[in-house]
């Protein structure tokens, strides 16, 4: 049991919650997750960033959006209350190193999990660029957080209510024709982002690693459901990730594994709070 | 002769077109008076062979002599000497080469199927005492002050712990899962193995003071080296079983609707997928089902395709139901559930629609061939034999290795090249004052040996605590 110790809605569908973890808070590392379970009997496990930790006040903070079941449950949930089951941290956490200059690209709820990854890149001597994408204004999360952090920030949005009216891969691209070009991007959001993000980097050699979030039971490689083609091989995105070259990852089955439940989902999800699937 | 002349009885069984849509236990169990007509077929042979074919020696034949005088507690008694986990074993140990192997009842009347029902038995004494809730809480020795942590909570596991804490040491269970029993709650079905019976092993636990600390990964939320150092952890024995699930490599593997068995049977029994109403987990809703393999976990996920309502399901094996390694009861079972079993035959790659979903298998046709290093004859393809079977879901049950997160984060603990711990015969691992056992260890394997190795490494653990 996990007790939330505060919560904060910062759009209309994505929420922050501080959750109390010790154990987590002290081991995490920029890139790793949790699973959480709302009900030990009936919930489903599903995985999410630990989007900041602190290890004094023992907690860990997650920063989720409300598509589904489980998250809009979740999101019903209130500072007090508990968190029946929390497991991690899991995943491989990144690699961090001054590799030069680096250019972070998040879009949507990605920005989440890409803001502890840019924070240990500032840490370790990189020159941090940041690109943050959204639909709008309105679902623009971490602007602050993340204007503290870069040495450049460049907001997108679809429809140009703040920032630039474009998709992130087009200042991606600009920086990629700059001299010199980054020594390295990484991609968090949405998996046909990351893979035009990946596209768009590839002509020009920029080494760029993506973060997936496939779908997953264990998180443990007990399931081998959170499988994904990278290169020629088969990998498990909970225990050999979540992050991979991007220039290797087969988006489309990625996409497509995605859905595996669209059918049943659609069918589950009949509790309130407004809010669309993605 | 009289003796010879009982027939041997019958599992009453749950009728095959009734359980096909439900998860009750299939086998439901001898009465009393088909338990002292079971037992009354054992001759009391004075050599009885039957021990020496049980991988933990229980004494067989003095414990059946107790069912047919009449004296189930007694019976209970003299198997608990040597196991632990009776109600589990008595279902699920692969009893036909095992104890009823080298049974002179079966030898005599030719047939291993004749041999006395020693697991059966065995299953009807540990009910018995459930049922009647004679379960004793074992005697614990006066606090040791010394404190032991179990990595893993399987049957070895949960030996050890039992084991140990008897003594009067401080036990600690971490278990990586929201629920305890390892693959006897997450892999083996309730038709086969009642979560009820696991549950009740743990709560046996809990009341002789084991902590249980569930959602808790070690070399993740703990490492190794971290419990011996600063958690003041005395020693600890480490049975994270064989749980990361191989693939064949073919074509069309990542499609959408191919599973490995583990998550197919962890969505539906842990994460309790089959029950649509009330589980939040997802699983597939399969017309046509493959599962590829034919060992128990391969049976397993068959019959639960079948039970989710799959209208076909089709089991794929390269040799033939001679070599298959499922115990024989199983195997029978599915095909009474209407289980189609496809013997001599492989795939070849997994076929799919224009989305990426699955539609269908290619496989080939085999012929066996000479015997191979197992001394099993070996599967030749046949060349230009493939065929194709329409379906949208494909359950992978060809193995499982062993996870390599302990491995990877705990320096100095050697491994063979299959990634299991290398043990010596105490269980005890090349790092002092941790021990391992079960399928981290054997490799997958089965319950009894799992409980069997952790009772010689909690006799070890004990020993060397008495000395420190
Ligand atoms: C490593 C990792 C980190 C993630 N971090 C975050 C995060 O920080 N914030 C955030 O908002 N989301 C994150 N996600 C995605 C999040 O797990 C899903 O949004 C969530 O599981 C949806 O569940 P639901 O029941 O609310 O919605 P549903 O309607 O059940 O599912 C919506 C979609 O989410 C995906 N999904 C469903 N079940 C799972 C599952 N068990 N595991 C993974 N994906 C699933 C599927 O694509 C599905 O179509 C992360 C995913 C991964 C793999
Ligand atoms: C589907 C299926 C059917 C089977 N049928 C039979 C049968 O009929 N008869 C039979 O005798 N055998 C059967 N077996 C084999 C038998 O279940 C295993 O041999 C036995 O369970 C092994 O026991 P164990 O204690 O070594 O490990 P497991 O039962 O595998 O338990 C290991 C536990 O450790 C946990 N764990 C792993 N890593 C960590 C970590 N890092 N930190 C914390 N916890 C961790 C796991 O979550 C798991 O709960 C079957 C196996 C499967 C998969
Ligand atoms: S534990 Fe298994 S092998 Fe031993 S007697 Fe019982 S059923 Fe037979
Ligand atoms: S071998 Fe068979 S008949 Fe002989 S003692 Fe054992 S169970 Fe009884
Ligand atoms: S989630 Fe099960 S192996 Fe990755
Ligand atoms: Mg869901």
């Amino acid at each position: 049991m996990n007790k939330i110790r505060e919560k904060k809605q910062l759009s209309e569908t994505v929420f922050l919650m501080r959750v109390e973890a010790p154990l987590i808070a002290r081991e995490r590392k920029a890139g790793q997750f949790i699973i959480l379970q709302l009900c030990e009997d009936f919930g489903e496990r599903i995985p999410l960033t630990i989007a900041d930790a602190d290890p004094a006040a023992g907690t860990i903070t997650l920063i989720f959006q409300a598509v589904g079941k489980t998250t809009k449950k979740l999101a019903l949930m209130n500072a007090g209350e508990k968190i029946a089951a929390l497991v991690g941290p899991l995943g491989t956490p990144t690699h961090i190193e001054n590799f030069g200059t680096v250019v972070c690209v998040g879009g949507g709820i990605g920005v989440a999990p890409l803001h502890p990854i840019a924070q240990a890149m500032k840490a370790a001597g990189n020159k941090v660029i940041i690109i943050m994408g959204a639909r709008n204004r309105e679902l623009l999360i971490l602007e602050n957080e993340m204007r503290a952090i870069a040495d450049e920030l460049i907001i997108c949005t679809d429809d140009g209510s703040v920032g630039r009216k474009c998709l992130v891969t087009e200042p991606l691209k600009e920086l990629c024709e700059q001299d010199p070009k980054p020594d390295l991007a990484v991609a968090i959001g949405p998996p046909v982002m990351m893979k035009f993000c990946a596209e768009t980097t590839r002509p020009y050699s920029v080494p760029t690693q993506v973060s997936l979030n496939t779908i997953m039971v264990d998180g443990t490689g007990m399931c081998g459901g959170c499988r994904v083609t990278v290169g020629d091989e088969t990998k498990f995105v909970c225990v050999d990730g979540p992050e991979f070259d991007g220039h290797l990852v087969d988006f489309d089955n990625m996409i497509n594994r995605l859905s595996s439940y669209k059918k049943q989902e659609a069918h589950s999800c009949k509790i309130g709070l407004e809010g669309d699937s993605q | 002769k009289e003796r010879m002349a009982i027939p041997a009885q019958e599992m009453p069984t749950q009728d095959p077109a009734e359980r096909r849509s439900n998860m009750n236990e299939v086998a439901l169990g001898y009465s009393p008076e088909q338990a002292r007509a079971e037992a009354l077929r054992c001759l009391q042979c004075k050599t009885a062979p039957c021990i020496a074919g049980c991988p933990v020696g229980i004494d067989i034949p003095g414990f059946i002599q107790a069912i047919a005088d009449g004296d189930n507690k007694k019976a209970i008694d003299i198997i608990k000497i040597d196991s632990l986990l009776p109600a589990v074993c008595g279902r699920v140990c692969p009893q036909e080469t095992q104890c009823q192997a080298p049974c002179t009842v079966g030898k005599v009347l030719k047939s291993v199927d004749k041999a006395v029902n020693i697991g059966r038995l065995e299953r009807y004494v540990a009910d018995w005492e459930r049922e009647n809730r004679l379960i004793e809480i074992p005697a614990i020795k006066p606090d040791t002050g010394k404190k032991v942590g179990i990595i893993g909570t399987g049957p070895a596991g949960l030996t050890v712990a039992a084991d140990i804490r008897r003594e009067g040491h401080d036990v600690t269970l971490f278990e990586a899962f929201h629920k305890p029993g390892g693959v006897m709650v997450y892999g083996i079905p309730e038709f086969r193995l009642p979560k009820a019976i696991v549950q009740q092993e743990i709560d046996a636990l809990t009341a002789m003071g084991c902590e249980l600390k569930t959602n808790f990964v070690i070399g993740r939320t703990r490492k190794i080296q971290d419990l011996l150092d600063e958690d003041g952890f005395d020693a600890l024995f480490i049975g994270t079983g064989a749980g990361l699930p191989r693939f064949m490599n073919i074509e069309g593997e990542n499609l959408v609707g191919v599973y490995s068995a583990n998550e197919y049977l962890t969505r539906s029994n842990l994460m309790r997928a089959y029950d649509k109403q009330r589980a939040d987990t997802p699983i597939f809703d399969s017309e046509k089902v493959a599962v590829l393999g034919g060992g128990n976990v391969a049976m397993d996920a068959a019959r639960t395709a079948v039970r989710l309502g799959a209208k076909e399901v089709h089991l794929i094996y390269r040799r033939t139901e001679v070599e298959m390694p499922a115990r024989v009861e199983e195997v029978h079972h599915a095909k009474e559930e209407g289980v189609i079993f496809h013997m001599l035959e492989n795939p070849k790659r997994i076929l799919s629609d224009e989305k990426g979903w699955v539609n269908g298998i290619e496989c080939l046709r085999y012929e066996l061939g000479e015997p191979d290093d197992s001394g099993r004859r070996r599967p030749i393809a046949i060349e230009g034999s493939e065929f194709e079977i329409d379906l949208d879901t494909v359950i992978v049950a060809i193995g499982n290795d062993s996870n390599p997160l302990i491995r990877q984060t705990t320096p100095g603990l050697e491994t063979n090249k299959w990634g299991n711990i290398v043990a010596d015969e105490n269980g005890k691992s090349s790092i002092d004052r941790i021990y391992a056992g079960g399928d981290i260890v054997l490799g997958a394997a089965t319950v009894i040996l799992a409980m069997g190795e952790g009772r010689k490494a909690a006799a070890a653990m004990n020993e060397m605590l008495a000395n420190i």
